[in-house]
């Protein structure tokens, strides 16, 4: 199934969680935030939230600004 | 003593940490700075770099935390932003930018003053980023900023204080603390506006892209202080007639009359 991550399309298994696509993508959770079809994932339910074909998916972290 | 939030201050230079040329830079021209308030900004992981994280490099025991909206050109992508930075930060710190005209990086008077009053009702402590309009500058206030931030000129200009007329009345009528940010691209720009009696600037540019950011830092934190001093002794008023510094009396003899 497709998903699109962080805007761009992405093939991955069907009902993968997002801790595991966090994994694949060597992403450490604690670091980012989750956003799945503009509702953020609390943390603890990564490794229970299964993704949809066709979910938007956005990984998003701090970085330098002003 | 400056005091944001609930949060008190002892350093009245907030830094930016955008363009440094490295982490380690960035985290000395921070402690040269003595900052306790550094801003981020939010973007999507870059997956070619998946373990790049800023925020190992950053110590929030010693600084705040201040997550910016900036990308966002709206009210509502600034309201997104700003939950998505309450659940990477896991405080309620934000400072509300929304420009929707990437040439000028303007803020939007209307947008701000909407998101500002739904995310003060949503808990967030907002310091919003505002073009030096004096009547913003209370109606910001008056939903719930918990200081304001007018501009000196343009983000990342370095072209200074070039609003210090309606920086002045800002500081004047404020209850909440005025926070001069972006333009400021030399200490004695800085120093100017604490001169002015504001509470707090913020820089990012002109530290982070200096050819020695760490020192540049330091000269920033001691034209702070300076500034701040200068205000709090009181300056002298300006006059367009001169204004002898030394006596006009008690000259020596005749013959240096004309000192009389």
């Amino acid at each position: 199934m497709q998903i699109h991550l962080n805007g761009s399309p992405k093939t991955i298994p069907d009902s993968m969680t997002v801790a595991t696509l966090l994994q694949e993508l060597s992403v450490p959770p604690t670091s980012v935030v989750v956003e799945l079809n503009k509702t953020i994932i609390q943390p603890d339910c990564y490794a229970t939230v299964c993704l949809q074909d066709n979910d938007q998916v956005e990984l998003i972290r701090f970085v330098g600004g002003g | 003593m400056l005091i944001i939030g609930g949060h008190t201050f002892n350093s009245r230079l907030f830094l930016g940490t955008g363009k440094f040329s490295s982490s380690t830079v960035m985290r000395e021209a921070i402690a040269a700075s003595g900052t306790e308030m550094v801003t981020v900004a939010l973007r999507r992981v870059d997956l070619d770099n998946p373990e790049d994280d800023i925020m190992s490099a950053l110590d929030r025991d010693k600084c705040v935390f201040l997550p910016n909206t900036s990308g966002a050109r709206n009210a509502e992508e600034a309201i997104r932003l700003a939950h998505l930075a309450r659940a990477a930060s896991g405080s309620s710190w934000l400072k509300l930018e929304v420009t929707p005209d990437p040439r000028t990086l303007l803020p939007d008077p209307i947008e701000t003053l909407k998101a500002t009053e739904e995310l003060v009702r949503a808990g967030f402590i907002v310091l919003p980023y505002m073009n030096a309009d004096p009547i913003l500058a209370l109606r910001l206030q008056d939903v719930g900023a918990a200081a304001v931030m007018p501009l000196g000129s343009p983000i990342g200009t370095n072209q200074g204080i070039l609003t210090a007329f309606q920086i002045e009345i800002i500081i004047d009528q404020a209850r909440v603390p005025v926070v001069v940010d972006a333009g400021i691209g030399a200490p004695s720009h800085a120093a100017l506006a604490m001169e002015m009696g504001a509470d707090a600037v913020l820089v990012n540019t002109a530290i982070s892209v200096a050819g020695d950011p760490v020192a540049m830092a330091r000269a920033f934190a001691q034209a702070v202080e300076a500034g701040r001093t200068a205000f709090v002794a009181g300056m002298g008023n300006r006059s367009k007639q001169a204004q002898a510094s030394s006596p006009l009396t008690g000259t020596l003899a005749t013959d240096l009359g004309f000192l009389a």
